[in-house]
């Protein structure tokens, strides 16, 4: 490999990686909130309210049923809105939150669903409100999953940013398509699949650990 | 000895004592929960006495639980009136529960105990709730730990601890804001019968030490017997026999307080109740129930001078629950002379035994 390749795969590692972690960071900070408020509003919840569970899975279904690559084309005008632009690394991180948000809320409203509704009683019956309970019970006892949903969240967002190459973005995927497939650079079609299973599996690695250590349910 | 007799019947009877009606922790008044059509609670009215402990006993299904749920306000009824120290809480809201539910300790079947959190950490949660400052928290958290003789787990998690450890962890968390009630929800139910016996212990040593008011829910009679001064059987959503503990193993009035009762009292062995005939038989079989005085008397040896003639003791036995003797004795009596079977039983309805005739049998042993 030439060093200007080697130096475009490089900088490809890097679009990757912060378009994976602005991203996934985007997707925890507003989707965990709103895994929390799916289980709060259901039937039965801390704070049921049918009619807020309905819309708010409503919305988080419509997005999750729009295929990525749709969803990069058809939020244009709000990347452009929100980032100034519609090209380029930074404007597709806007997407991939858009997309990963429901996605990560899906799955954290899972693991907190988990919570026994016994902990629950039990916070109520020591006089714990709503914001105790989620403080001290549903977020911490679901926390485990919490972690490992996000592991997942990451790695399925490295794959979707691989199409983020489609409104020029960058990263591994476009390296893949542009460089190893259309100009028949074997050698970049291997590191770059190469790196993403070192990416993917240091994810992972750091996820499981971080989720043996939390995990206190013996 | 005198000085036990008398103190415990200061407990058995009722009348004795009474404390006046602001000494109530609690007071139901005509009490009703539906879900749907089915009536969970169905007008039930209840007092429980400031550092008494009241065992509520049914069946699953009775509707203990939605009953204690409706002390602190996790479970609202649809009727009736909810007072807690005087106070009528079955309208108030979540917000003005929560102050409430502080006076008020619990403890569950199944522990819930956080697992993410260490084991003072959970003692201390109740206080955290309250809003008190850390230091104070831990200490009260060390002081409840050494009650319930588990100091050296304070930093352990739930998940490293046995069921009965994982309780006694559950009793201290209840006890941490200082309640003035403690709801036991079926808190024994999951435990081996040793461990049991340990929670139990604890919690009448609570009762004692602290004059904590203790209002339990069991399926088990053996719960009953261990710790409660005064028990309420439920059914289907109605208290149908109520009363100091030992009166009511005594004397049950309800089928349901005896089926409840049949593992714990002595029976007529199967084998023998199966061979009872209705017709006069070789033997009869008499079942007698004595209480309190009487069972301390030497009843059998007045009964063998008193009424000459023949009887046997098939089975039976005395308990002494809170102090008080509690006895059911099968006798077995020789046919063919019905004037002595006669004479018998007015002798021991004349010292104030229950007798019932359970039937007739060819041979008894």
């Amino acid at each position: 490999m030439s060093p200007i390749l080697f130096e475009l795969l490089l900088r490809s590692i890097w679009e990757t990686v912060l378009m994976t972690s602005a991203s996934g960071l985007i997707s925890l900070v507003f989707g965990l909130p709103l895994g929390l408020a799916l289980i709060s509003t259901e039937r039965g919840g801390i704070a049921e309210n049918l009619w807020v569970n309905r819309v708010l899975g409503a919305i988080i279904n419509g997005f999750r049923s729009v295929p990525f690559i749709i969803l990069l084309v058809a939020l244009i005008p709000l990347t452009r809105l929100i980032v100034g632009t519609s090209i380029g690394t930074w404007a597709a991180i806007v997407p991939l939150s858009i997309a990963a948000t429901p996605y990560y809320a899906r799955i954290a409203e899972v693991s907190l669903r988990e919570v026994d509704h016994g902990l629950i009683e039990a916070a109520r019956a020591m006089g714990g409100n709503r914001w105790t309970i989620i403080g001290e019970v549903l977020v911490p006892e679901a926390l485990p999953g919490i972690v490992a949903g996000f592991t997942v969240t990451l790695v399925t967002l490295i794959g979707a940013s691989a199409m983020a190459g489609a409104i020029g973005a960058g990263g591994l995927g476009d390296l893949a398509i542009r460089y190893g497939y259309q100009r028949f650079e074997t050698s970049v079609m291997v590191a770059v699949v190469i790196v993403l299973i070192i990416l993917v599996c240091g994810i992972q690695w750091a996820g499981d650990r971080l989720v043996a250590r939390l995990d206190r349910r013996g | 000895m005198n000085q036990h007799i008398t103190a415990s019947q200061a407990i058995a009877d009722p009348n004795h004592a009474r404390p006046d009606a602001s000494q109530d922790v609690v007071r139901l008044v005509d009490l009703k929960r539906h879900f749907g059509a089915t009536p969970a609670i169905d007008g039930i009215s209840l007092t429980v006495r400031k550092g008494e402990i009241l065992g509520i006993i049914g069946r699953s299904g009775a509707g203990k639980s939605t009953l204690i749920r409706c002390l602190n306000g996790l479970e609202r009824p649809d009727s009736g009136e909810v007072f807690i120290e005087g106070r009528e809480i079955s309208q108030l809201g979540e917000r003005d529960l929560q102050p409430l539910r502080r006076r008020i300790g619990m403890i569950f079947q199944h522990f819930n105990l956080l697992s993410a959190k260490t084991v003072e950490d959970n003692v201390a949660l109740p206080l955290k709730i309250e809003g008190r400052p850390k230091a104070e928290r831990l200490a009260r958290a060390a002081e409840l730990l050494e009650l319930v003789a588990l100091s050296e787990k304070a930093r352990a998690y739930p998940a490293s601890l046995s069921g009965g450890q994982k309780q006694r962890v559950g009793i201290a968390r209840a006890l941490a804001a200082r309640p003035a009630l403690l709801l036991s929800d079926e808190a024994t139910s999951a435990l081996d019968p040793e461990t049991t016996r340990s929670i139990l212990a604890l919690l009448k040593d609570i009762n004692r030490q602290l004059g904590l008011t203790i209002l339990l829910i069991t399926h088990e009679m053996e719960v009953i017997r261990s710790i409660a001064d005064r028990v309420a059987v439920i059914d289907a959503g109605r208290i149908v026999e109520e009363g100091p503990v030992w009166s009511v193993f005594a004397d049950p009035q309800s089928d349901i307080t005896k089926s409840l009762l049949g593992g714990i009292r002595p029976q007529l062995p199967a084998e023998l109740a199966a061979r009872l005939l209705p017709a006069s038989g070789a033997e009869t079989i008499l079942r007698i129930d004595v209480a309190g005085e009487v069972a301390r008397g030497p009843l059998l040896s007045d009964l063998a001078t008193s009424v000459p003639g023949a009887f046997r003791l098939v089975h039976g036995g005395i308990d002494h629950i809170q102090q008080q003797p509690v006895g059911t004795l099968f006798l077995s009596v020789p046919g063919g002379d019905a004037s002595h079977l006669a004479e018998i039983i007015t002798f021991l309805k004349a010292r104030q035994a229950r007798v019932e005739v359970l039937g007739h049998v060819a041979n008894p042993v």
